[in-house]
């Protein structure tokens, strides 16, 4: 009679466990609500001048981004993350703030380029000194314009920051 | 025709409005008077030796401290036919900040006189389409004159619509899931 073990639960990574028999995964809500979030950021395009470039650029062939998951969508209520990449004038300010605020939740924002960050060479009458003056930031990527593989960067550190989450996906949170 | 030879010609023609005729490096440049500019310009569009039908740029200048009258509108023609260019110079003082538009010669100074009175707030009289053009409609202020603060820290002169962002900001901070 040959006998086979019924085998337990192996862990494969930290928190997450495989049954090998039944084909079944054991983790936590988290990490799979997490794990969907990452995989498949879409963000609203937000061009607003030399970084904007950049981004299409990162978004196109040599670069990808669909490897990512990301698909830029045109509308903001389909998004889920927002890449300012360029100047934030006064003028345009509001405007930014608007289309962050038709944005759903989970959101997350993304500063590209120095303008984006901090107002960048530009100290003028017109300019905002940063995104952050009047939006919440996450992630801030520095350059001028920052290389596709920056942009990238700072796409794969914005999953991190979502892999870290916790109990973000319930109407209690 | 020899630019500097036009200037001398528009001397004779109007010697009350020019005020004086300066050359660089090939450059001629003509300061006038602006109380009689449309006369002056619509000579050099028509005239059939100048035929200026091409106004490169018209731009404001502001000279505070340096030299009276403060501001100075410049216009740069060319002509296609003849291929010989001329900088024409008009001078507007601070408090008749006012001068005759010439959109009724050359159409192209249109957005050029709207940004020259939406950055130095010199008046032109006689533009179809008086409003800034750059700047939100409810601006205060002429942000290219020498005495406005050049940083983007405006304190209280700070843009109303700017302003209302940051409390917007603010405000829904609460909301936020962080």
């Amino acid at each position: 009679m040959i006998t086979v073990e019924p085998q337990g639960p192996v862990e494969v990574e930290q928190g997450i466990k495989i049954i090998p028999g039944a084909n079944t995964i054991i983790a936590s809500v988290d990490k799979l609500v997490n794990w969907g979030r990452l995989s498949s950021l879409w963000p609203a395009t937000f061009g607003l001048a030399c970084c904007a470039i950049e981004m299409m650029t990162t978004g196109s062939a040599h670069y990808d981004l669909d490897r990512l998951g990301v698909i830029f969508r045109g509308s903001p209520r389909q998004a889920d993350a927002i890449i300012i990449a360029g100047t934030v004038t006064k003028k345009m300010s509001p405007i930014v703030r608007r289309v962050y605020d038709q944005m759903p939740e989970p959101r997350y924002v993304i500063a590209m380029g120095t303008c984006a960050c901090s107002g960048g060479i530009f100290n003028s009458y017109s300019t905002v000194q940063g995104a952050d003056a009047f939006l919440p930031v996450d992630v801030y990527i520095p350059g001028c314009p920052p290389r596709p593989e920056a942009l990238m960067e700072g796409l794969i550190k914005l999953q991190e920051k979502i892999r870290q989450e916790h109990f973000k996906w319930s109407a209690w949170r | 025709m020899d630019p500097m030879e036009i200037a001398l010609q528009l001397q004779t023609a109007f010697p009350d409005e020019v005020r004086k005729i300066d050359e660089f490096r090939g450059q001629v440049s003509v300061t006038v008077r602006k109380n009689r500019i449309r006369d002056i310009m619509s000579r050099l569009w028509a005239e059939p030796e100048y035929y200026f039908d091409f106004l490169e740029d018209l731009c404001g200048a502001d000279y505070l401290g340096k030299k009276e009258p403060r501001f100075e509108v410049v216009y740069n023609l060319h002509s296609m036919k003849h291929s010989h260019k001329i900088r024409i110079r008009a001078e507007v003082s601070e408090t008749d900040c006012f001068i005759d538009s010439v959109t009724t010669v050359w159409a192209g100074a249109n957005w050029h006189e709207r940004e020259c009175y939406d950055l130095f707030g010199i008046q032109f009289i006689g533009h179809p389409d008086h409003r800034r053009i750059l700047l939100p409609e409810d601006w205060e202020g002429h942000p290219l004159r020498k005495d406005y603060p050049v940083k983007s820290d405006l304190g209280e002169h700070e843009w109303p619509g700017f302003k209302a962002v940051v409390e917007t900001s603010k405000r829904n901070r609460r909301y936020e899931v962080r």
